[in-house]
């Protein structure tokens, strides 16, 4: 996640913006979301201890020589998956009436368009219940709003972009994300805009240090359930990144990469899974003939996937005492399905929960041996899927 | 998790398979003898396993009693053959559909009473449980499933040489076969069977299962029949080698344009799997989803696999289960999957035997009394199937191996084998020079060569029993089988593992003992032992009347001219079929001058006058003129010179090559004319030892117990290696720890050619193995 960014030429900007200077270089820092220390816990490994700052603090900083540096409006950062894009937009609500006459008819019409509606042709959707509100962002007050559309319909997204004149904007719109790469061309084509392309891991990490960081009140951003086995007494705790190191970063798209994150730019990735997101709806398409990741997650919430998999009671009779595996754990996922019989006696909802479990499963076990390896013991996952 | 898979069609198809007729001495042999069963059901496959012992006969040397006034007789020893009984381990492999019928022709062939249990293990026993007691009336006892697995895997691990191969798809052998390691432990092993189970073993008794994953070959199965709507196993296999998985996953260019490359992840690499069926409607092949599911599968596996290899820190990855089981498909893209997460650094190794673990393990965990394990053993390639090719190319519908029967037979051999002390890297040591499977021209010759020396070996068969008339009928058995073993071997190179001179040699030996044929050169090696005795003491005398210097070099070029007698090789075994008399000295003229092929004659010159060896080790080759006019005298100059000398010879008969039994009667009679000799066996300086061996080759990975303490006891530091079997076919580049010596005649043209050379070029190939306090000249 980045925001439509501004080519940084102007070198003064470090000390306008940040009075106590910190040690990172402005190529570190090519998009606009900022960590403006606290002056008094400037620490200089104390960075991912001074996020915690309310938009209060600092208004303070705003300045003219920030107004005047500060990349115009409007203000988006995209990240373009293999199955979903995803788009973030800054909506200003500090406008002020000089601005507001200032602020051109095409730059009016894209903010409305976004703020106005939850949805956007026939699959942009916004998520309306993750809005940030009264969020600082450059000195400037304002809302964040989270949308996304499928990949395949880019097209369509950039043709809006067209017929709205987005180009006319002059802006720069900082993309992330394999498409950021494979549309480029397309960007510049069919709708005139430049990419300002940042790599994925980087600013993958910095969004979840970003959003962990804004967040607040309400939900946290992070969380954990405690007794996860237990139905009964599970319950969604709260967690702080606020020292966040290392840290086990499981990002779950159409595939899966699993990041060792030992401080905001020194990470790497340690593997990865083909088995994501993608393959779960990709399966699930398949198997149910659902078509949208909510429609196989809700068959999924209503399935039973011990039907279609072969527990460890199935094949014992029990638990497998030798090696203490449960009777109730999966020996084989689809395994019941070799059966014709079987296969007959499931429903499509027993199907999608079972390509569900089968992922993420699958998921949790490869992070463990990733977190063991690597002798890491905090992991958060993330991802669209 | 373990193998177990409800074949739905296999109870329904009892009835069905009642018809065939199975053949008494082809399946299921030496039931008559058999004891202590144990019995493997898996989802498709059942497994049996027994115990039996084998009567053949072998052939025994003795001594005449040579004080006696009235030896009228001629020979020096009586050749007899006697019956000898051994034990041997039958495993049968064959289709579920197959097991109700196997049973009543046990019960109809079973003799032996005192059986009361069969050990069974395997997810199908206990649905089988009731059809074997009732059947054969004997009591079922259960095993666990893994520790069979494992007993089975590290007996096959420790007795069958190349048991444990890579498979490389896309190369001119796809199986390479793993040399056999001193110590197999620890090791992974991944069974892939419904689920998947990870265990790492560490000694004989102690494994644990560290890891597992329900994605597995039900997974596959399961979801590939619903995707596809095809039912078998093997189909859907069929399905995803047709199949092209790039139109239903999504790969890294599908999400980048090209490769990502600040990650180092090629734009081929699967992004997601199956993540192009979520975002089109279009329909999908059923092959495309079966490739895709394929991959997605064993890239799991692999990937899980080298995390638990990378946390336990072991290199040793052995993959296992009915998802493996042969299929070149699934090895190839566990092979993959694993090079890809390790970057190269672990292999995915497959074993041979890898369907009858389980049988094997809870045949040994029922046999613990006579406790197995402390005997060597030897995969019998007469009597074993050897590694079906499965690969659809040429066998396109598998389902044609319904109602083949799998067989593999094991030796229990007389003596345990272990590693020559002296080797330099035990855990490298290939015996073999030249691997067939990979060498294709050298694989066509040899084949071609043993087929063509087969009427030879058939006449020889019979003319060594004339006593016995219906020799010639057990003759063309034997003769029958060996060429059907040519020719699988020339389909299926791979199916014994490393094909080589050598096991192309012992495959010989093992067919010939099949038909009883125990020792057929055994007239003509007495003939020639004879004969050559006569010669003896002239030899010598020549011998000693040459100055130092001359003597060194007559004793080498004896030893090589000895060597030319060989009736392995046909270029000379048709001039000693067509001339009897052809002599010692001709076979020096046929000798090639020096400088020889390879010579290091005067390294080995200038070592001579150097201080003598403490004790050498030399492995003899021929009988008669070989061993007593050329190795003998050579012998007898090193006693001389006050080294001690260890003759090592075949245990059992193979070729005309001197046994144990044969040289120890003709050092006794050379004693009688040689008091060099005859101090040498009185002072105990010279011994006799058998190598454990019954081959024309050598493999010092696999020696006899007794020789390697001599070894150890006399600090032996020379070795002497003598023969085209034992120095060329193999060792040709064994290492040693200390001083060697490979002396060869080359007597087959095509190989002489190889090397560079022609028919009767001389290998002398004397090394020192290099130390970093001497830096010793090596030979060339």
């Amino acid at each position: 996640m980045a925001s439509n960014g501004h080519q940084r030429d102007d070198e003064s900007i470090d000390e306008d913006e940040t009075p106590t200077k910190q040690p990172r270089s402005d190529r570190e820092m090519p998009g606009c979301f900022r960590y403006e220390p606290d002056n008094e816990a400037a620490a200089p490994a104390g960075r991912a201890t001074s996020h915690r700052q309310t938009s209060n603090s600092t208004a303070r900083l705003r300045s003219d020589s920030v107004k005047k540096t500060r990349p115009p409006f409007p203000w988006f950062g995209m990240d373009i998956g293999g199955t979903l894009v995803k788009l973030v937009y800054f909506e200003p609500k500090d406008i002020t009436a000089e601005e507001e006459q200032e602020e051109v008819e095409n730059l009016k019409s894209i903010r409305r368009y976004l703020t106005s509606n939850i949805a956007y042709g026939k699959t942009g959707i916004r998520d309306v219940h993750l809005e940030l509100q009264d969020l600082t962002l450059c000195g400037r007050k304002g809302n964040l709003h989270f949308i996304r559309f499928p990949t395949h319909d880019l097209p369509a997204f950039l043709q809006m972009g067209r017929n709205k004149h987005f180009s006319s904007l002059h802006t720069t719109l900082c993309a992330t994300g394999g498409g950021a790469y494979k549309f480029e061309a397309d960007f510049h084509t069919m709708a005139d805009l430049q990419l300002h392309k940042l790599d994925e891991l980087e600013c993958l990490i910095r969004g979840v240090l970003y959003i962990d960081s804004v967040v607040s009140s309400g939900p946290s951003e992070c969380y954990y359930f405690e007794n996860p086995t237990d139905p009964e007494r599970c319950i969604q705790k709260p967690y702080t990144l606020e020292n966040p190191y290392p840290l086990l970063l499981v990002n779950i798209g159409s595939g899966v990469s699993i990041l060792a994150v030992y401080s905001e730019s020194n990470y790497k990735r340690v593997t990865g899974t083909s088995l994501g997101g993608g393959t779960f709806l990709g399966l699930c398409c398949l198997l149910t003939g659902c078509s949208s990741f909510e429609e196989a997650l809700e068959m999924a919430s209503e399935g039973e996937s011990t039907k279609v998999d072969k527990l460890v009671r199935d094949i014992y009779g029990g638990d497998y005492e030798r090696f203490g595996l449960p009777g109730w754990a999966v020996a084989s996922s689809f395994g019941n399905m070799m059966s014709k019989e079987k296969r007959e006696s499931v429903s499509k909802e027993d199907l999608a929960r079972a390509t569900l479990v089968t992922i993420t499963n699958n998921i949790g076990s490869i992070t463990r041996m990733c977190a063991l390896n690597e002798n890491i013991e905090r992991v958060v996952f993330v991802g669209t899927s | 998790m373990a193998e177990f898979v409800r074949v739905a069609s296999s109870t329904s198809s009892h009835t069905m398979d009642k018809s065939i007729t199975l053949p008494p001495d082809e399946i299921f042999r030496n039931l008559e003898n058999a004891k202590r069963f144990a019995i493997d059901i898996g989802g498709s496959l059942t497994k049996l396993a027994y115990y039996s012992t084998v009567q053949h006969k072998v052939a025994k040397v003795r001594s005449f009693d040579h004080t006696s006034k009235e030896a009228t007789n001629e020979n020096l020893y009586e050749i007899s053959v006697q019956e000898e009984v051994t034990a041997r381990l039958h495993f049968i492999k064959f289709e579920n559909a197959y097991i109700e019928t196997c049973l009543d022709f046990i019960k109809d062939h079973l003799v032996n009473t005192e059986t009361k249990v069969i050990k069974a293990t395997g997810g199908g026993a206990h649905k089988f449980k009731e059809l074997i007691e009732r059947k054969l009336g004997l009591k079922v006892d259960k095993e666990d499933e893994m520790t069979c697995l494992i007993k089975g895997c590290n007996f096959v691990l420790r007795n069958i040489p190349h048991e444990a191969f890579v498979f490389a798809k896309h190369t001119e052998s796809e199986y390479r076969f793993q040399t056999t390691q001193p110590d197999i432990f620890p090791y992974l092993l991944v069974n892939i069977g419904s689920g998947v189970s990870i265990v790492k073993v560490e000694s004989e008794d102690k494994f644990e299962r560290i890891g597992g994953s329900s994605i597995g070959g039900g997974t596959f199965w399961g979801l590939g029949a619903l995707l596809t709507k095809t039912k078998r196993f093997d189909e859907l296999l069929q399905l995803a080698s047709k199949g092209q998985h790039t139109s239903v996953d999504m790969l890294v260019k599908d999400i980048y344009g090209g490769s990502y490359g600040s990650l180092g992840l090629t734009g081929d690499l699967i992004a997601s799997s199956f993540g192009k069926s979520a975002t089109a409607d279009k329909e999908f092949s059923k092959e495309d989803m079966a490739k895709s599911l394929l991959h997605m599968i064993s890239n799991d596996i692999g990937q899980l696999a080298c995390l638990y290899a990378k946390m336990h820190n072991l290199s040793r990855v052995y993959f296992g289960g009915f998802f493996i089981r042969g299929h070149p498909v699934t090895m190839h893209t566990i092979t993959y999957s694993i090079n890809f997460f390790t970057k190269g650094e672990v292999q995915a190794l497959f074993l041979r035997h890898e369907g009858y673990l389980g049988a094997i393990g809870a045949f040994l965990k029922g046999a613990e009394e006579d406790n197995p394990n402390q005997y060597s053993w030897g995969e019998n390639y007469a009597g074993s199937s050897g590694l079906m090719s499965v690969s659809p190319d040429m066998n396109p519908m598998q389902r044609a191996r319904s109602g083949t029967f799998d067989m593999l037979e094991m030796d229990r051999l007389e003596r345990k084998l272990v590693n020559l002390p002296l080797l330099q890297d035990a855990s490298s040591y290939i015996p073999d020079t030249v691997d067939l499977i990979e060498d294709a021209p050298a694989r066509e010759y040899w084949l071609f060569c043993f087929e063509e020396a087969l009427d030879g070996v058939v006449k020889r068969a019979v003319a060594s029993q004339p006593e016995m008339p219906e020799a010639a009928e057990r003759a063309e058995k034997f003769r029958q089988k060996y060429r059907h073993k040519l020719q699988t071997l020339r389909h299926q190179p791979f199916a014994y593992g490393s094909l080589t001179v050598r096991s192309l040699l012992d495959t010989r030996e093992h067919c010939l003992n099949e038909f009883n044929f125990p020792d057929p050169y055994c007239k003509i090696k007495q003939r020639e032992n004879d004969t050559a005795l006569k010669y003896y003491q002239k030899a010598v005398k020549s011998l000693d009347g040459l100055s130092w210097e001359q003597r060194q070099f007559a004793l080498v070029r004896g030893v090589l001219a000895g060597n030319v007698f060989d009736w392995g090789a046909k270029a000379v075994s048709d001039v000693l079929e067509s001339d009897p008399e052809f002599g010692f000295e001709q076979a020096k003229r046929q000798l090639e001058e020096r400088p020889w092929l390879i010579d290091s004659y005067d390294q080995w010159y200038e070592r001579l006058k150097g201080p003598p060896h403490k004790c050498a080790l030399f492995f003899v080759d021929n009988s008669g003129v070989d061993i007593i006019l050329g190795v003998m005298p050579f012998i007898r100059e090193l006693l001389s010179r006050g080294t001690e000398v260890v003759l090592a010879s075949n245990s059992g008969p193979a070729l005309n090559d001197v046994t144990n039994g044969e040289l120890q009667i003709l050092t006794e009679s050379i004693a009688a004319m040689d008091p060099v000799i005859q101090s040498g066996l009185k002072e105990d300086r010279l011994i006799c030892v058998q190598s454990g061996s019954s081959s024309p080759c050598l493999d010092l990975s696999r020696l006899d117990k007794a020789l390697a303490m001599v070894v150890r006891e006399r600090n032996i530091d020379l070795v002497i290696i003598e023969g085209m079997g034992r120095a060329i076919h193999t060792n040709y580049y064994a290492m040693l720890s200390c001083e060697s010596l490979k002396m060869a005649v080359i007597k087959n043209s095509w190989l002489a050619d190889r090397l560079g050379g022609k028919l009767f070029s001389v290998v002398f190939k004397y090394e020192v193995p290099i130390t970093d306090d001497h830096e010793a000249a090596l030979a060339p």
